[in-house]
């Protein structure tokens, strides 16, 4: 992306109603041209009904969406510079393959000719070449899934909508789509807009993500700022794994702040943070960025590191639960304070997962730049 | 080994039950042996039809003959084409508004669209007949003209038919199909042509089915309603039953029947293709 990135989806104070339900509460964002743009949020947040908007399917109840500059909040789908690929996919099953592709070419009027080369340039795209002549019902689902996106490519939108693509592909397909929609999307340039529930989707495929909660946005962030920048509870549970506890600042400064966790302890930060001094405040800590040792080796291990003052990010436990995932193992730690604390651990060698065992007495610590202040 | 020799019946086989298959053969004799002893004796060599006399098809040669009973059957086919034709489009566009649009006084019309099939075929009969004296409807007109008001009568009764399989097709239709005809750029009547007419085609070949072979063979409606110039094939049969039963009566029957078991064949050809088509 450039750094003159200009806004192909403009949104701006959109809401929609449904009767007394508000399923979209005046929302407004800004798509840049070119990039993979995911919309995520549980099922039934609104971001699908944003995504209709953007299509035409559904009007807004307030608000405007400019589309490339131009204001198209009135405007039907058949007549919008955008393109849409259905959750179910919706592949004409009365149509080959080729007529599929070529429908929207056809309704547009386009030579004969030069949908014959488009058709079949679209198809390369998605690597359907060779299928023009099959039907819908002689396909898998990820290749009707295919036929949906050139059906959509084939018409050089602006923007292309993705519903919720990969919810119905299986587990090893689902990532090898995930890869190839990111390419696809590098290679044509066009905008996509995707939404989903699925967090692992939308971090792999975005540049930016809109996390929406109950119509709202809740952030709007590159994927790893998401992750380690959430800027509410919200966005820190939904996106990754994560424990929370809730705490009053004790310290805040420019360059350092501490928070004082009943159920955690004492936390240390390594900077600012911006809240009034004693506030209501919540720390957010990822399994991954806890490191476990046996008792005794913590302490040890935290004063060498020397980033944070004595009796702070340091906690003792006991292991209550464990689960073996290979790559990782997963901790639950039951705290002195009786709190839950989720801790993972990379295998890094073949035995690394012989060190605990259930029960054990553990220490854990953290690093001063790991804990996150949320003020909401 | 002989014990062995049969593989067993498995839960699921009811075909290879005797029980079932006495059954069936039961349910078969009792639904066909009055079709197939209709067909026998149309070759009887006998004219009051009781008796097997020997094998003739000289009652084919004269009932083919009979120009009276041709005219009929002309006259009952004409009658179930312009139906069958008006009766699709009405039953479909009915569907189609029930299904897609909200508007006043609809769920009064979803109930009573279906009432030409429950009222008894003998009210329908009477109230044509008074119907069509109380307008004055010309009874002069030359032919086909003259079938019109079987025509409307047999349409009244067959429509409801073809709006019935038409909305239990489009229950299945998905609706995501239709926005994406729209999203690529498709206007209404294009989603309609393009997109819907394709899926209910099944349902439009039954419901023409239905109504061709409902028009072809009904007898109460049309005798209310048929004039002495517009006797239809059923109704010719029943008034030379009333003289006496002969071979041409059945030889005439059984060309009808040859006639439904051949259009029924071909419109399951016809929608079986389309169906496999379409079951996604």
């Amino acid at each position: 992306m450039t750094d003159t990135a200009h806004p192909i989806i403009q949104i701006q104070n959109v809401s929609k109603r449904f009767g007394k339900v508000t399923a979209v509460d005046n929302v407004t964002l800004d798509i840049n041209a070119g990039e993979f743009f995911v919309l995520l949020g549980p099922s039934g947040c609104g971001k699908t009904t944003l995504l209709r908007m953007i299509a035409g399917f559904e009007l807004p109840t307030e608000g405007k969406i400019l589309i490339d500059g131009q204001d198209v909040t009135g405007v039907p789908p058949n007549k919008r510079p955008v393109n849409m690929v259905f959750q179910s996919y919706a592949v004409f099953p009365h149509m080959s393959v080729a007529d599929n592709v070529a429908y929207g070419l056809k309704i547009a009027g386009v030579k004969g000719g030069e949908i014959k080369d488009r058709v079949a340039e679209a198809l390369e795209l998605v690597k359907l070449g060779g299928f023009e002549t099959r039907m819908p019902d002689q396909m898998s689902g990820g290749q009707r899934q295919r036929v949906a996106l050139a059906r959509s490519l084939v018409m050089r939108p602006k923007v292309l909508l993705l519903d919720e693509p990969l919810s119905a592909l299986d587990a090893k397909l689902r990532a090898q789509m995930q890869f190839e929609l990111s390419d696809l999307q590098e290679k044509v340039g066009i905008t996509f807009v995707t939404v989903t529930h699925d967090q692992d989707e939308a971090l792999s495929m975005a540049c930016r993500i809109g996390v929406i909660n109950k119509g709202e946005v809740a952030q709007l962030a590159t994927p790893s700022d998401l992750y380690e920048y959430p800027a509410n509870r919200f966005v820190a549970d939904f996106v990754g794994s994560v424990n929370i506890f809730e705490g009053k600042l004790t310290l805040d400064d420019a360059d350092k702040a501490a928070v004082d966790c009943p159920g955690l302890g004492k936390v240390y930060l390594n900077h600012g943070v911006t809240g009034p001094h004693g506030a209501d405040v919540w720390i957010a800590l990822r399994p991954e960025k806890i490191y476990l040792h046996v008792p005794g080796e913590g302490k040890a291990v935290k004063a060498a590191a020397q980033d944070a003052p004595d009796g702070y990010n340091f906690a003792r436990g006991k292991i209550k639960g464990m689960s073996y995932l290979g790559d990782i193992t997963l901790f639950e730690i039951e705290l002195e304070s009786g709190a839950c604390l989720r801790v993972s651990r990379p295998n890094l060698s073949r035995h690394d997962q012989d060190d605990f065992t259930w029960g054990d007495k553990v220490s854990m610590h953290w690093r001063a730049d790991s804990p996150v202040v949320l003020l909401g | 080994m002989a014990l062995f020799a049969r593989t067993p019946v498995a839960p699921l086989e009811y075909s290879r039950t005797l029980w079932m298959r006495l059954w069936v053969g039961a349910v078969m004799i009792f639904l066909y042996a009055p079709l197939v002893v209709l067909m026998i004796f149309s070759f009887n060599d006998s004219k009051r039809n009781v008796v097997w006399r020997g094998f003739t098809t000289k009652y084919y040669e004269k009932a083919m003959g009979n120009d009276q009973l041709v005219e009929a059957l002309i006259n009952s086919l004409t009658i179930a084409a312009l139906a069958t034709v008006a009766s699709l489009v009405l039953g479909a566009v009915a569907a189609v508004m029930l299904w897609r649009f909200r508007f006043p006084l609809k769920s009064a019309i979803d109930g009573t669209i279906s009432l030409p099939i429950i009222v008894p075929e003998i009210c329908l009969g009477v109230a044509f007949l008074m119907f069509f004296a109380a307008v004055d409807w010309p009874t002069d007109l030359i032919w086909p003209f003259n079938l019109g008001a079987i025509i409307i009568a047999h349409i009244t009764f067959c429509f409801p038919f073809v709006t019935m399989v038409v909305r239990s097709r489009l229950a299945t239709f998905n609706r995501e199909q239709e926005e994406a005809a729209k999203d690529l750029g498709a206007s209404e009547w294009q989603v309609f042509r393009d997109v819907l007419i394709p899926h209910i085609k099944p349902a439009l070949v039954a419901g023409a089915l239905l109504s061709f072979t409902l028009s072809l063979d009904d007898f109460v409606i049309t005798y209310f309603t048929s004039g002495p110039d517009t006797i239809t094939f059923p109704v010719k049969v029943y008034s030379m039953v009333r003289f006496s039963v002969t071979p041409e009566v059945n030889a005439a029957s059984t060309l009808l029947i040859l006639l439904t078991v051949a259009l029924t064949f071909v419109a399951l050809k016809l929608q079986g293709v389309k169906a496999i088509a379409e079951t996604h």
